[in-house]
């Protein structure tokens, strides 16, 4: 059964990639759609034939076949469904299928072609997804891995006659696969320490053993998994290809590069919680990471002028949060704050994505303003998807961060707690920047022909959005609420008991970290109640300095921006990452291989001296050319020679 | 007795060469009818590997359909046939790819294409016999008999600088070859001196005691012919120029099936017949694998030619193969086996994929192209499978190798392991820029806006590479299952007799600390 999960959706990229063209979009978007949901309606069978199992044996297994073998090494095509995949399955396809139904609408400008093309790959992505989370061993994590990758470098570049958005595909696989092949090296090292690549085998071998003090192999195991997830989570230092990714229909970045592709990293340091929770220098380092990068991250979100790019900069950060959890051991936090992520970023996405599909392709904020009167809708559920991110009380966020913040401090690491908090603040900040840039205040004078000057490839007919801006189409719209829905109710799954709550999200995942180490921290209400008070002041202040500077003193802004323009330029120019990537590696790599390897050492040097020694024989074969005299004679005496020579060597002997 | 159905393999191209030949007319009436031909037999002789791998016992790790008929008595030397795990599919593949590699011909061939079709016969003969022979000298007369058609197919249907190329290509192989040759009499008289009579029977030379000195010098000469047929770091150097000059149907075959005689040598002869030298140079051999991973790699992604691109990348490609095979534990070895494969599926099909290309427009300069997938979609979303199974995207067949050829290297030497594990990260940047260069964008040649998209014929090329690709991937397995026995035992008969390797197998890793003390542990 649980086969069928990602094997719907590849079915739909299969019949769509074959025949979507022909059948037309209605048809094509039906069939993309329903094997979403038909894949959210097994999943769900699927988690409910789990949850009434008793919580020790919560686990089905799928041996679908042997997939490699080779001597002692064995990797069977095998599924496995457990608490933590059955809240990223329920995930992907939940979410997923919301995603597929807006693209319904919003792709709807594309050619017939064009439209099928875009739902197979989208198909063909939350097949890799659910083969990633499912998977039972390292390999089909792998496959999933791989293709997700793959899915993401084929719809960010969806618009492939775009030089930019070709680039930032190709920058994205490439960047992921650096992560790629640290991960394939970790599963290398985890062979060769255990003897298998199957998670379920690995964990109780790893809980037997003493949490590493030093740097060890289970050290590097993890270090070097924890490089794949940086990779695919957007981590420093591999963070880069995501802000770029952008690129892609906005509809993806909901899916791919919020919700689902780019939490896998986070998704498997939970699914090897043993192994990481026995090398704490590893955790160490993800969580001052994923520290590093929320901060930075954040920073940066605070001056960017794309609607989209403000959103992917939250992302990273958010995902840095993640990695905190994950790195401080409080890993159904992290898994919490994922799931809750998914919910509200997928909403501020896809609530962006109604704001440029309105605006006819325009993603620049400072050519928006005052829309929240146009767009009612689009501006009321993008509201809540802002307050839950900032961790206002009551909505999904607000949960999710502040037992991350509660399990960091509770932890004693009160220096990780306070960058958190900043970030926190920053992220508040950056939002409610956001919000009130793109719908509050006046629209900009030039609007009215705006909409001409600025059309993204495929967003044409620039005309009917000019005159008057609305809401979109339902399918979008609906899709919207929806998610602000989930954005408020999703958190309360797991309400702390200082609420009275029982945190049931985080007692359901338990079976999935058991052999961890975890240190217990004792409950105190009061401590979590204090922390939860200065979280909210946060999130609020954070509010507060966005209507300030965004709202009520847009001036004071640019005033600020004027007394540190050596910051502003930092932040705008992403401390200038790329540029130091692109001058130390890639031009020197690039340079080396033409200039000094292929045209020095290759053609001068190796293939100089082939050369050299067939023009060396050929000088040396027309002096021997001289001794073929033509005389029969002479040849018949120098075979006489030979053969005297020869038998006087053999009689001689 | 049975059906002498290996000897079918070389006899039957050479009959449908001579069918070829008798056929009259001049070349506007003969031509449809010798293309005809010469693919009815190839697809006859593909059909035959198919029937030998369903007959084949894949739990056996000895010979099988052996054959053996005294040659030239008086020095021992036999027609001594056999297959087994190593070499099947290898034929099978050469079955595979040479009816594809004639197809791709049909129309970019229209001169002599009489003799193009007998040499390409002749070829695919010679190149059967290679993989079956075990008699060394039935081998070596096949080996270089291999190099005629294959001179004559790059000097005569090649592009511009053919004769530089095809003259450069076979100078540079015979005169390493020569060296084997040597090494090869050399053993003849080894065995002589130590039982009393010559002989050049591969089963009996396994067994014999090889001097350590004799065995340095010998597996040296071996290896140089090897080496410069794979082609290893820094002997590469024929192999761009060939393959730029080369009709597609030559480069398809060379990169397809000819490199993989080097691997092949290495794992059926060279390793095997002098196993104490072999673990003495392994290391060494390994690192010119590695050097030649990364700078293939890196060459490769300078190229302003396709072709040449692709030609480096075999470089890089081909140096994951030995290095399986210099980690000589079972999954390196069967990982390069299995890579020996894949390489000849994705390399091949990016070559005919190039082909077509280069058929279209006349040129192979990738500044050329741009924008094609608005142009010519199924032949883009060709391009894009073959391009994924090149970089060993899993689920497509070159992960497979190169993960196993990973993990026996790792499980050998872990430096080895991370250092060729750079060549994932840039056989993606090469393969995906040139890609990004050839198909996306907008047009921006007049030439390209009218180019036709895959047209009936180059379907049938490329649809079968693509589902074997996919089969590769999906289901390794099948290959691997017969493959197994024959590497199992090879492993361990080297293992047996070449102490030396053993000690480096056991010498503490460089990364892995004290890995024992945790898996042992319940």
């Amino acid at each position: 059964m649980l086969l069928l999960i990602p094997l719907l959706p590849l079915l739909g990229f299969l019949v769509n990639a074959s025949f979507g063209r022909r059948v037309g979009k209605a048809a094509a978007a039906a069939i993309a759609c329903g094997a979403m949901a038909g894949s959210f309606a097994v999943s769900l069978l699927a988690v409910w034939r789990l949850v009434v199992l008793p919580p020790a044996s919560r686990a089905i297994v799928d041996q679908v076949f042997t997939w490699i073998s080779s001597g002692d090494f064995t990797a069977g095509f095998a599924l496995r469904l457990d608490p933590l995949s059955a809240v990223m399955i329920l995930v992907v396809t939940g979410i997923g299928s919301l995603i597929h139904v807006y693209s319904t609408a919003y792709m709807h400008e594309e050619s017939d072609a064009e439209y099928a093309r875009y739902f197979s790959y989208l198909n063909l992505f939350a097949a890799f997804m659910l083969v990633l989370v499912l998977g039972a061993n390292f390999l089909v994590m792998f496959v999933g891995w791989e293709g997700v990758g793959l899915c993401s470098y084929l719809l960010i570049g969806f618009w492939y006659q775009k030089q930019s958005a070709s680039d930032a595909g190709k920058k994205a696989f490439i960047v992921n696969r650096i992560g790629d092949a640290g991960f394939l090296l970790g599963v290398l090292l985890a062979f060769k320490t255990f003897g298998t690549v199957d998670f379920q085998e690995i964990a109780p071998i790893a809980a037997a053993i003493r949490p590493e003090t030093a740097f060890g192999t289970v050290s590097l195991i993890t270090l070097l998994l924890f490089v794949g997830a940086a990779g695919k989570s957007a981590q420093i230092p591999l963070y880069i290809w995501l802000p770029d990714a952008m690129e892609g229909p906005t509809p993806v970045s909901a899916l791919i590069h919020a919700a689902t592709m780019v939490t896998a990293g986070v998704y498997m340091i939970g699914r090897n919680a043993v192994l990481f929770s026995h090398a704490p220098q590893t955790l160490a380092i993800v969580a001052a990471i994923g520290v590093a990068t929320a901060l930075m991250a954040g920073t940066i979100g605070l001056v960017q002028n794309d609607i989209k790019r403000v959103l992917a900069y939250s992302t990273v950060s958010q995902l840095g949060y993640m990695f905190l959890a994950m790195g401080v051991g409080a890993y159904s936090a992290g898994i919490f704050h994922l799931y809750t992520h998914a919910f509200f970023k997928a909403l501020l996405f896809l609530g962006s994505g109604a704001v440029i599909h309105a605006m006819g392709g325009e993603q620049d904020l400072r050519r928006m303003g005052g829309l929240k009167n146009d767009l009612p809708i689009t501006y009321r559920t993008f509201l809540v998807g802002a307050l839950a991110i900032a961790g206002v009380p009551g909505l999904a966020g607000f949960f999710s961060k502040d037992e991350i913040l509660f399990d960091t401090y509770a932890r004693g690491h009160t220096l990780l707690w306070a960058v958190g908090m900043l970030t926190s603040l920053l992220t508040a900040i950056y939002m409610f920047r956001l919000v009130f840039l793109a719908f509050h205040g006046d629209p900009p004078a030039p609007r009215a022909t705006a909409g001409a000057g600025h059309v993204a490839p495929s967003h044409a007919a620039p005309s009917h959005h000019a005159a008057h801006l609305h809401d979109a189409p339902p399918a979008m719209t609906w899709v919207l609420i929806a998610l602000a829905a989930g954005s408020v109710l999703a958190g309360y799954v797991g309400v702390p008991p200082v609420f009275a709550g029982s945190n049931w999200f985080g007692r359901f995942l338990e079976p999935s970290f058991s052999g961890a180490v975890v240190h217990e921290i004792p409950e105190s209400p009061s401590l979590e109640g204090t922390l939860m008070v200065v979280s909210t002041f946060v999130a609020m202040s954070g509010i507060g300095i966005g209507m300030y500077f965004f709202k009520n003193h847009p001036r004071a802004a640019d005033a600020v921006a004027e007394r540190f323009p050596g910051v502003r330029n930092l932040l705008l120019n992403k401390y200038y990452v790329d540029e130091m990537y692109d001058a130390s590696i890639v031009q020197p790599i690039r340079i080396v291989s033409e200039d000094v390897l292929w045209k020095a050492v290759d053609v001068r040097v190796i293939d100089g001296a082939v050369n050299g020694v067939g023009e060396t024989v050929g000088s040396l074969s027309e002096r021997l050319r001289r001794m073929q005299s033509g005389s029969v004679r002479t040849y018949a005496a120098s075979v006489f020679l030979g053969v005297v020579l020869i038998l006087g060597y053999y009689l001689w002997r | 007795m049975h059906f002498p159905i290996l000897t079918s393999l070389i006899v039957l191209p050479v009959a449908g060469a001579i069918l070829v030949l008798f056929v009259r007319g001049d070349e506007e009436q003969s031509a449809p009818f010798v293309r005809k031909i010469a693919l009815t037999v190839s697809v006859l002789i593909f059909a035959e590997t198919l029937l030998l791998w369903s007959r084949f016992d894949p739990s056996s790790a000895d010979f099988q359909f052996v054959e053996r008929h005294a040659w030239i008595p008086a020095f021992g030397i036999q027609y001594f046939v056999g297959v087994d795990g190593i070499s099947l599919l290898l034929l099978v593949l050469t079955g595979f790819l040479t009816p594809l590699a004639l197809l791709s011909s049909w129309e970019s061939v229209h001169e002599k294409t009489k003799a193009f079709s007998i040499f390409m016969l002749l070829l695919e003969s010679a190149m059967m016999g290679v993989f079956i022979s075990l008699d060394l000298f039935l081998f070596y007369v096949l080996w270089d008999a291999m190099l005629v058609p294959m001179y004559f197919l790059i000097g005569i249907w090649g592009y511009d600088r053919r004769i530089y190329a095809a003259v450069k290509f076979i100078l540079y192989t015979m005169a390493a070859s020569v060296m084997m040759l040597l090494a090869i009499l050399g053993m003849a008289w080894l065995h002589l001196t130590t039982t009393g009579s010559y002989s050049f029977d591969l089963l009996r030379l396994y067994d014999l005691k090889v001097p350590p000195h004799l065995q340095f010098w010998f597996f040296l000469a071996f290896a140089l012919a090897f080496a410069v047929k794979v082609p290893l770091f820094p002997f590469h150097t024929w192999l761009p120029d060939a393959h730029v000059e080369a009709p597609t149907a030559g480069s398809v075959i060379l990169a397809g099936v000819m490199l993989k005689m080097g691997t092949y040598g290495f794992v059926r002869f060279a390793f095997p017949l002098f196993p104490e030298a072999a673990s003495f140079f392994s290391p060494a051999l390994a690192m010119l694998a590695v050097v030649g991973i990364v700078y293939g790699a890196l060459v490769a992604m300078v190229q302003p030619d396709m072709k040449k691109l692709v030609a480096y990348s075999s470089v890089s490609h081909l140096g994951f193969v030995v290095l399986g095979i210099a980690a000589m534990n079972t999954q390196g070895v069967q990982g390069a086996v299995y890579q020996m494969l894949n390489h000849g599926v994705s390399t091949g099909g990016l070559f005919l994929i190039v082909g077509m290309l280069s058929d279209r427009r006349h040129t192979r300069q990738i500044s050329e192209f741009g924008g094609l997938k608005k142009v010519t979609p199924h032949l883009v979303a060709a391009f894009l499978i073959v391009t994924l199974s090149s970089i060993g995207l899993p689920g497509l067949n070159g992960f497979v190798g190169e993960f196993l050829i990973l993990l026996g290297a790792f499980r050998w030497d872990p430096r080895m392991a991370a250092f060729a594990a750079t060549g994932v990260v840039l056989s993606a940047t090469y393969m995906l820029w040139m890609f990004q260069r050839v198909n996306y964008g907008p047009v921006t040649n007049e030439k390209n806006t009218r180019l036709a998209d895959l047209g009936r014929r180059e379907r049938a090329i490329i649809v079968p590479i693509i589902a074997l690709a996919v089969l590769m991937g999906v289901l390794p397995n099948l290959f691997l299952r017969p493959i197994e026995p024959s590497v199992a035992r090879l492993v361990n008969r080297f293992h047996q007799n070449a102490p030396a390797h053993l000690q480096v197998d056991a010498r503490p890793s460089a990364i892995g600390h004290q890995p024992s003390a945790i898996s042992h542990q319940p």
